[in-house]
């Protein structure tokens, strides 16, 4: 008896053990959590976007410059090469990128460590939030503070994205879209809240683990705002706000994105 | 200690105990009129406290919220006027400055479901924001304001006394703000003594409120007088073409809607409709009984005639103002709880 014992209780501790390899990768500890910066890298076409100074041409031969470029970043979610989902806890979730200051390209998330597959996000301000009580709008969603110039005052809401700029194109010598509406708090509007979810697996997967930093750089192009599924021209279209043609820009805009490389 | 000493010491115990109890007996809080309907406000977040409202009521009169501290919300928002201007269409702001709508009574907003007349602003505490930052009104920013706050010399005190720190942020400073306006409740007039069984109507007034249940009520619902619904009463459309309640919702259907204003006090918050357009009462029951416009979105309440609007004969007309009038409450417009101090 004792003799048939001790081998069974060795195959069930190798068995045991090996199970346990395979998994859960002995090189990942979900439990822990490190650091994913995801980078903004904001561009028009083949070249680097630069405020004031770079001169850019739209699919309707349009040239223009941008003055100002702001957007709202927010609901970060990644998925894991295994399917499982990390959503990033909301309170730490909102970034406003303005591309007049570089300290804001690059929002850095703390994740489980692991291998991740895509990553989803909230181009603007979700509903909820847009309707939270003022003690819970700090930060970038300070509408009395750093987010004041992306709130709207009269109409209770965020301005989601935001670019000024000249073009000899336009009536009056400049371009403003101011792109906003979360759907409505009494009354239903329109919704221009976009959700993005770009692939990481083409352009090389994040790898978090504690102790490193891994970074996914996104090039964000402008021009895709103007040249998307509806081309519009500066001519026709010089101030869009709070407007039904909203809904054009924030559909050509959700393409501005896409997965340029991870280093990890 | 010798007797009189005691004496002494005992006649000030008193006196301070007196002193305390006068406050707290001065200071009520927020009280609901037992015939109305249950706030919209969101209380929860903001408990309303003496301190809290004597410092909202500070900065609601304080012209350091403007860009050259020269306009307070109190300039547009005149306590005599139930918190209307007086004598101007349109606000007249900062510079000499005019907006594009008539300056609305803060009355009972603790019952509003919405704020501005195109319902734009969907919570209290928000709507501060607007006219501190509007080009027109007030033009500085809040972050400008509130720094102005922070370096003022009793300002830091009252924040601590009012939210327990000395830190001045923008949710104490709305939050404070809430708390005045949210005091503001007017319910003193001789509708709600009435109501509250105090007082009857005389005949004339009786008959006048048979014709506002039957002609006003729809939109503007008593005991609040208004239903805080959106509505084209059929203005005619003016140079300015002002959309309304559109331009919130970009609703083909809300176009030229405006939202029904209470006629409370409406003795005192002439001129009338969005734009200030009607100088008079009658000039109002002019425009019903005779002027109604086809215009997009008109409210069917206006269709039922031949001819759009409401019929009113003159005697039914003299009554229905006898029984508006009813609705003007003296103690709002003269409480000293709700002036500048």
């Amino acid at each position: 008896m004792k003799r048939v014992f001790i081998p069974a209780i060795a195959a069930i501790i190798v068995l045991s053990s090996c199970k346990k390899d395979t998994i859960t990768p002995s090189e990942y500890d979900s439990s822990k959590k490190a650091e994913l910066s995801v980078e903004f890298d904001n561009i028009a076409g083949s070249a680097d976007l630069l405020l004031n100074t770079g001169n850019y041409t739209n699919a309707s031969g349009e040239s223009f410059k941008v003055t100002k470029l702001k957007y709202y970043v927010s609901n970060f979610k990644l998925t894991n090469i295994n399917g499982t989902e990390y959503t990033v806890p909301q309170d730490s979730c909102y970034f406003l990128i303005d591309e007049s200051d570089e300290a804001t390209h690059e929002p850095v998330l703390r994740i489980p460590e692991g291998e991740y597959r895509s990553v989803t996000f909230t181009l603007g301000v979700d509903s909820l939030r847009n309707t939270k009580d003022i003690s819970q709008r700090t930060g970038v969603l300070d509408p009395t503070g750093v987010g004041s110039d992306m709130y709207w005052s009269w109409n209770s809401g965020y301005i989601f994205l935001k670019m000024e700029g000249t073009s000899p194109a336009s009536m009056m010598g400049d371009f403003m879209y101011h792109i906003g509406l979360f759907g409505g708090m009494s009354a239903p509007t329109i919704n221009n809240i976009k959700t993005i979810t770009l692939d990481l697996t083409a352009r090389g997967t994040p790898k978090i683990k504690t102790g490193k930093s891994t970074n996914i750089h996104l090039m964000v192009d402008i021009l895709k705002l103007f040249n998307g599924s509806t081309n519009f021209s500066i001519a026709d279209h010089s101030m869009v706000m709070v407007d039904p043609f909203s809904t054009t820009i924030a559909s050509n805009y959700v393409s501005m994105f896409r997965h340029d490389h991870t280093e990890n | 200690m010798n007797r009189n000493h005691w004496l002494i010491l005992i006649f000030l115990l008193a006196g301070v105990i007196a002193c305390k109890k006068e406050v707290i007996e001065a200071f009520a809080g927020f009280r609901k009129p037992s015939y109305f309907p249950a706030p919209a406000y969101h209380f929860e977040t903001n408990e309303i406290t003496e301190d809290g409202f004597k410092l909202g009521r500070k900065l609601f009169y304080d012209r350091i919220l403007s860009a050259n501290n020269t306009i307070s919300c109190g300039s547009c928002h005149i306590q005599t006027a139930a918190f209307t201007q007086h004598g101007h269409k349109v606000s007249h702001g900062i510079f000499d400055r005019t907006g594009v709508r008539n300056s609305p009574p803060i009355m009972n907003l603790a019952w509003s479901t919405s704020f501005m007349w195109d319902g734009g602003i969907f919570d209290l505490d928000l709507q501060p924001v607007a006219p501190i930052t509007n080009h027109v009104e007030m033009d500085d920013s809040m972050i400008n304001v509130l720094n102005k706050l922070r370096n003022d010399a009793t300002y830091p005190t009252l924040f601590k006394q009012a939210f327990g720190s000395t830190e001045i942020n923008s949710t104490k400073f709305l939050k404070a703000l809430s708390q005045f306006m949210l005091m503001c409740v007017s319910s003193n007039s001789r509708y709600d003594s009435v109501k509250r069984k105090q007082t009857t109507f005389t005949p004339e007034e009786e008959q006048g409120y048979a014709i506002f249940k039957q002609q006003c009520n729809t939109c503007h619902t008593e005991p609040l007088f208004t239903d805080n619904s959106f509505r084209n009463n059929g203005l005619a459309i003016s140079a300015l073409n002002d959309m309304g309640r559109y331009k919130i919702t970009l609703n083909e259907a809300d176009k030229y809607k405006f939202k029904v204003p209470s006629l409370r006090n409406l003795a005192h918050t002439l001129p009338y409709m969005h734009d200030g357009r009607l100088f008079t009462l009658e000039a109002v029951l002019d425009h019903y009984t005779g002027q109604v416009q086809q215009t997009p979105n008109l409210d069917t309440f206006f269709l039922q005639h031949s001819q759009p609007g409401i019929p009113l004969t003159a005697d039914e007309r003299a009554k229905l103002l006898l029984f508006l009038n009813t609705l003007n409450d003296r103690s709002f417009l003269t409480n000293k709880m709700l002036s500048e101090q």
